[in-house]
């Protein structure tokens, strides 16, 4: 069997001996890490340091003000329903995207030609950006003048952003739509890196196309799963333009997610403060998220394709 | 409050791709449209001085207009406006003040957002500017300044129309289920029964917008109980909500909702697109509570509707009981219009002539009476007769100047904090996800904020 392995293991080997001139090479990190810095470090930093300030984002003094705005925003009853809304979305969009993206995957990753031509078409959502998308869905389900009146069906005429159940299913469709195709993309990609010996193999054993999905296909998509997941949790952290388009958090608060509570404090009600303080809150959610889904994943220098 | 734009609203239903290529295209346009005026504190570009407002229909071809005006006549300190969509106008106006950037002349609602820029030192006193212009002073409405005024002093030049909020309906709907607008809360709550049975919505209502959910307590409130109620919140008073009157008026509103009185879904409709107001043009509902500019919207966009004459408007009716005076009423006292201390002086002089001579001329009153608005100068109702808008005009010129209490909206006149928190409980209040004794309690936590 394993001489019918393609030389995968030699990556491995090139990996090691450019290590040797790894010495030398490390500069060429340095845009990408003064950038880095530029933009995301200091901004953080910056952050932190306005929780522990009072401002209202017009005047010219910003005052220290310790942990006043840390009490205001966790005595504030609105934090637990925008986590639990947030990690609500997070988990419903994770649960309905991954089967759909890895199907869809899985489905497109052979080469033939009809194939190619749907997806092309399933990356199309791809390109439109989130506010036009929900602008869309917004005049589609307009409870007066959508599709629902327009064709006179019931069954589509319902209250789907003004009810708080229906909102929330509306809202995970929408982005599933939006980002399946960018996860199919990825799994695409994992599956085509599966080498063929592993089907061959099993076909002479006699394990059917069932079988071979489950046996083969989504073991070796392991660390592609966890890149999506990664991608998917952490990204829906910072879900704002979908939803403020859509719902505006409505109806009620029934879809205030953390950056929309984020926004409404530091924008609309002119809390620096406490909107800082959610901030720093979403960002260290969001590497804990990162990190055990890391964890996991295993030891990192594991490979998928011992023994090939 | 908010003069929306009168863009033409997106007709949906089966066209909805069509619907959001154009919602596309309004957004393109709806970014600034000069971009000089981005980086200038005063100084630099064409003019010395700036002027940000808001764009689309009526007012933007109008405060064009008029910058031109100026422009022609004072070649030597020119202006350079900057139109922005309202929602993005009020998160890019305060980040340009934060962060110093912002333009010579400030348009606004006045009220508690004037009140966050005096705090913050951002803008400049006029009182010395309008007691040596007294010519000028005596031009506008006495009780527009009531919303430029901080602290005794005056910090904007109220400028463009008065827009009361006014009780609009459809008379032809009216004629077909054979009934008589509503007099009184009792007669209100007796159609909606009445215009339900017959698949109309009582009353079209934007509700995602929160702030037209408000119109509704606003009135309510001043009519069970007067002005008092909201003046003594607005005055910071401690558990000033806690009025008995206010726990009647929210049990009033449940109640309209619980009988289905607003249309179908109103919680996921915006404002911005306009379809509250299809609802009402169409006849897929009775009536609607809405700002006098609404009235040019529905010219526009309803066809033949209020050129036929059947768009029908009246003051909110009195509540049974109520100790409030059926003439008061509540909305726009005025646009304004404020100097940022931060501009040179050469901007702020040029600011100043724009406000004392081009603002206050007849082709600025002309303009506004053409739009279908009331201009806030003194003496334009003689003007108002010739308008084909003339009954229309009136209506709103009476209901403004005749009302003993004119009061600003409530979001305009607290806080942006306290104004947050109100259109947030607002808003579960309509949802039914709130009682009112918590509505109350919550209300009463941001008093004085």
């Amino acid at each position: 069997m394993t001489t019918l392995a393609p030389p995968v293991a030699r990556v491995k080997e090139s990996t090691t001996s450019s290590g040797g001139r790894s010495g030398s090479v490390v500069w060429m990190a340095l845009p990408a890490f003064l950038m880095f810095i530029a933009f995301a470090i200091i901004p953080l930093l910056g952050v932190v340091a306005l929780s522990f300030t009072t401002w209202d984002g017009i005047s010219d003094t910003i005052e220290p003000s310790g942990l006043t705005s840390w009490k205001a925003t966790f005595t504030d009853p609105g934090l637990p329903h925008a986590i639990w809304v947030t990690f609500l979305i997070m988990a419903l969009s994770w649960l309905v995207q991954t089967p759909i993206s890895i199907l869809i995957g899985v489905f497109i990753a052979a080469h033939k030609r009809y194939r190619g031509v749907l997806a092309i078409l399933y990356f199309i959502p791809l390109l439109l950006s989130s506010a036009a998308i929900s602008i869309t869905y917004k005049a589609l389900l307009d409870p007066n003048f959508g599709v629902g009146a327009g064709i006179g069906l019931d069954l589509l005429n319902q209250d789907w952003l003004g009810d708080a159940t229906l909102a929330m299913g509306v809202l995970i469709f929408v982005v599933s739509w939006q980002y399946v195709p960018f996860h199919s993309l990825i799994y695409q990609g994992g599956v085509r890196q599966i080498p063929v010996s592993l089907y061959e193999a099993a076909q002479i054993d006699g394990a059917g196309r069932v079988r071979q999905f489950f046996s083969i296909t989504l073991p070796q998509l392991k660390y592609t799963i966890i890149t999506s997941s990664t991608l998917m949790v952490v990204g829906s952290l910072t879900f704002f333009d979908l939803i403020f388009v859509l719902t505006a958090g409505g109806p009620g608060d029934a879809t205030r997610a953390l950056a929309l509570q984020m926004y409404k404090q530091g924008f609309q009600a002119n809390l620096m403060g406490p909107a800082s303080a959610i901030a720093v809150i979403i960002v260290v959610v969001g590497l804990l998220l990162a990190m055990l889904l890391r964890r996991l994943g295993g030891r990192a220098d594991e490979s998928m394709l011992e023994g090939v | 409050m908010i003069n929306r734009n009168l863009s033409r609203r997106n007709f949906l239903g089966l066209t909805a791709g069509a619907a959001g290529a154009a919602a596309l295209a309004a957004c393109g346009k709806s970014g600034p449209t000069d971009k000089s005026g981005d980086k200038t504190g005063g100084g630099s570009g064409a003019g010395v001085a700036t002027y940000w407002s808001l764009s689309g229909e009526p007012g933007e071809p109008i405060r064009q207009a008029a910058v031109k005006r100026f422009n022609d006549a004072n070649p030597n300190s020119k202006i350079t406006p900057t139109f922005f969509a309202n929602d993005a106008y009020k998160q890019k106006i305060k980040t340009a003040l934060g962060a110093n950037q912002a333009p010579t002349m400030i348009w606004g609602w006045g009220g508690g957002g004037l009140k966050s820029y005096v705090e913050g030192n951002q803008v400049e006193d006029l009182t010395d500017f309008f007691a040596q212009n007294a010519a000028v002073k005596d031009k506008i409405f006495p009780s527009s300044f009531g919303a430029a005024t901080v602290n005794g002093k005056i910090y904007a030049c109220p400028i463009e129309t008065v827009q009361p909020i006014v009780l609009y309906y459809n008379k032809k709907v009216f004629e077909r289920v054979g009934v008589q607008p509503p007099q009184s809360w009792g007669e209100i709550m007796a159609l909606v029964p009445k215009f339900n049975a017959q698949k109309i919505a009582p009353f079209s209502l934007a509700g995602q917008s929160r702030w037209t959910n408000m119109m509704w307590l606003e009135f309510l409130l001043d009519r069970t109980a007067g002005s008092e109620v909201f003046d003594a919140v607005f005055a910071g008073e401690k558990n000033a909500w806690s009025n008995p009157a206010v726990l009647d008026m929210l049990t009033k509103i449940q109640d309209l909702v619980k009988a289905n009185g607003f249309s179908k879904g109103f919680s996921s409709i915006a404002a911005d697109n306009n379809s509250d107001q299809a609802l009402l043009y169409t006849g897929k509902a009775a009536m609607m509570l809405h700002g006098s500019w609404s009235y040019g919207i529905q010219k526009a966009d309803g066809g033949n509707f209020v050129k036929s004459g059947a768009l029908g408007y009246m003051n909110f009716p009195p509540v049974e009981g109520g100790k409030g005076d059926p003439t008061n009423t509540v909305g726009n006292p005025g646009q304004y219009l404020s100097i940022s201390s931060k501009a040179t002086p050469e901007a702020k002089e040029a600011a100043k002539k724009f406000m004392s001579t081009t603002l206050v001329d007849d082709e600025e009153v002309k303009g506004w009476i053409k739009s279908g608005g009331v201009p806030i100068i003194k003496g334009s109702d003689a003007q108002l007769s010739s308008s084909p808008d003339a009954d229309f005009l009136k209506f709103v010129y009476d209901t403004s100047s005749k009302a003993k209490v004119f009061a600003q909206s409530w979001d305009q006149a607290l806080s942006p904090t306290a104004a947050e928190t109100l259109l947030d409980n607002i808003a579960k209040l309509f949802q039914l996800q709130t009682t009112p004794q918590k509505w109350v309690d919550s209300m009463n936590g941001v008093i004085g904020k």
